[in-house]
């Protein structure tokens, strides 16, 4: 068990590390290509309309004036979507009633199966200040662009899986980009870039 | 009072390995085994396990069966320039006095076409396929949606 820990512990040293040397790279990258192309848009300059799991029509407009946690997912997934819709559960409890103020979402990539009916029934097992959002396909290019994620459709047997940008996106209650909760990262590093959106 | 003693060894030796248990084949440990609970019977669920290889020959994990997926299957989460992609993983190495976890993030068992609904606190076996240790069946604890591990009292310390 204690090798264990330290393996734990060497491996998530090297993933930290990596994870800066990769920022770096991202941001570096982002500034060669005239300003910050790779970095999501202010929430304020992007355009979509998708609908939440309890069937309202939502816009980011909408949220300017509450910060903002953002995550893309699908609820076929079986490994990162339920590991981190309950991170993020266990960071809302953590924070309390802090959270009330936060807009937290889970933005389909598979709004094929992903109706809001389905979102509701998947969400009901999580927090519920997390709000599925799903909406025809063209409106789900159009989020993540701004979003700068990524999503694609993988066959696989008779079905197929979705590849997705796994990280947890950060925003301002103004709309302005405020980080990236990275997949790897450890997650007790979480919840201080939280609050500090939250402030 | 020694009756009540008698009966309690008693039942412990006879009942089947409980989740949480560790399970011993040759010289592999087999640990943590958990699932998460599922909605329906439409989506894939996922298979975790610790396995510990105390031995001194390297081994490998080349398969998993249950009575609970028509097509288990092997596969490894991979997060590359932030985009998680899961491939199909041929098998997992489990080197000679290493532990490899099938954990959240990393190698896991994903569990296509289940045959009943997965109720969080009840179990079903796995059994697992070892290039040279063979098989193994193992309890698989199902825990709610939102787990990160097997939620076992850590006792190993």
């Amino acid at each position: 068990m204690r090798r264990r820990r330290l393996l734990l512990a060497g491996a998530s040293g090297v993933g930290a590390l990596i994870m800066t040397l990769g920022l770096g790279w991202w941001r570096s990258r982002g500034d060669v290509q005239s300003g910050s192309s790779l970095m999501p848009l202010p929430i304020g300059e992007m355009s979509f309309t998708l609908t939440d799991h309890r069937g309202a029509t939502v816009k980011p407009s909408d949220w300017i004036g509450r910060p903002a946690i953002i995550f893309f997912g699908f609820t076929w997934c079986p490994d990162v979507c339920p590991t981190t819709l309950g991170d993020i559960t266990l960071w809302l409890e953590e924070l309390g009633h802090d959270a009330d103020r936060l807009n937290t979402f889970l933005i389909s990539v598979d709004p094929e199966r992903d109706t809001p009916e389905e979102l509701a029934a998947y969400l009901s097992n999580f927090d519920p200040r997390i709000t599925g959002l799903t909406g025809p396909l063209g409106e789900i290019e159009r989020a993540a662009k701004g979003f700068r994620a990524t999503f694609e459709k993988i066959p696989r047997g008779d079905g197929y899986t979705m590849n997705h940008t796994a990280g947890v996106l950060l925003f301002h209650d103004d709309g302005r980009f405020g980080g990236i909760v990275d997949y790897h990262e450890e997650r007790r590093f979480a919840l201080p870039k939280i609050r500090r959106v939250l402030k | 009072m020694r009756h009540l003693l008698a009966f309690l060894v008693l039942s412990l030796a006879i009942s089947p390995a409980m989740a949480c248990e560790t399970v011993q084949l040759g010289s592999l440990e087999i640990s943590e085994a958990w699932s998460r609970a599922s909605i329906g019977m439409a989506r894939p669920g996922a298979f975790y396990v610790t396995i510990r290889n105390t031995g001194a020959t390297d081994d490998t994990l080349t398969a998993i069966t249950t009575p609970v997926s028509d097509k288990p299957m092997l596969h490894e989460t991979v997060v590359k320039d932030g985009v998680a992609s899961m491939p199909h993983a041929m098998a997992i190495p489990v080197p000679a006095g290493s532990t490899m976890a099938l954990e959240p993030g990393g190698y896991h068992g994903m569990l296509m076409g289940l045959t009943k609904v997965l109720k969080e606190g009840e179990e079903f076996p796995v059994t697992l396929t070892f290039r040279e240790a063979g098989h193994v069946t193992v309890p698989v604890l199902i825990r709610g949606m939102g787990a990160r591990d097997a939620g076992c009292p850590d006792i190993k310390k």
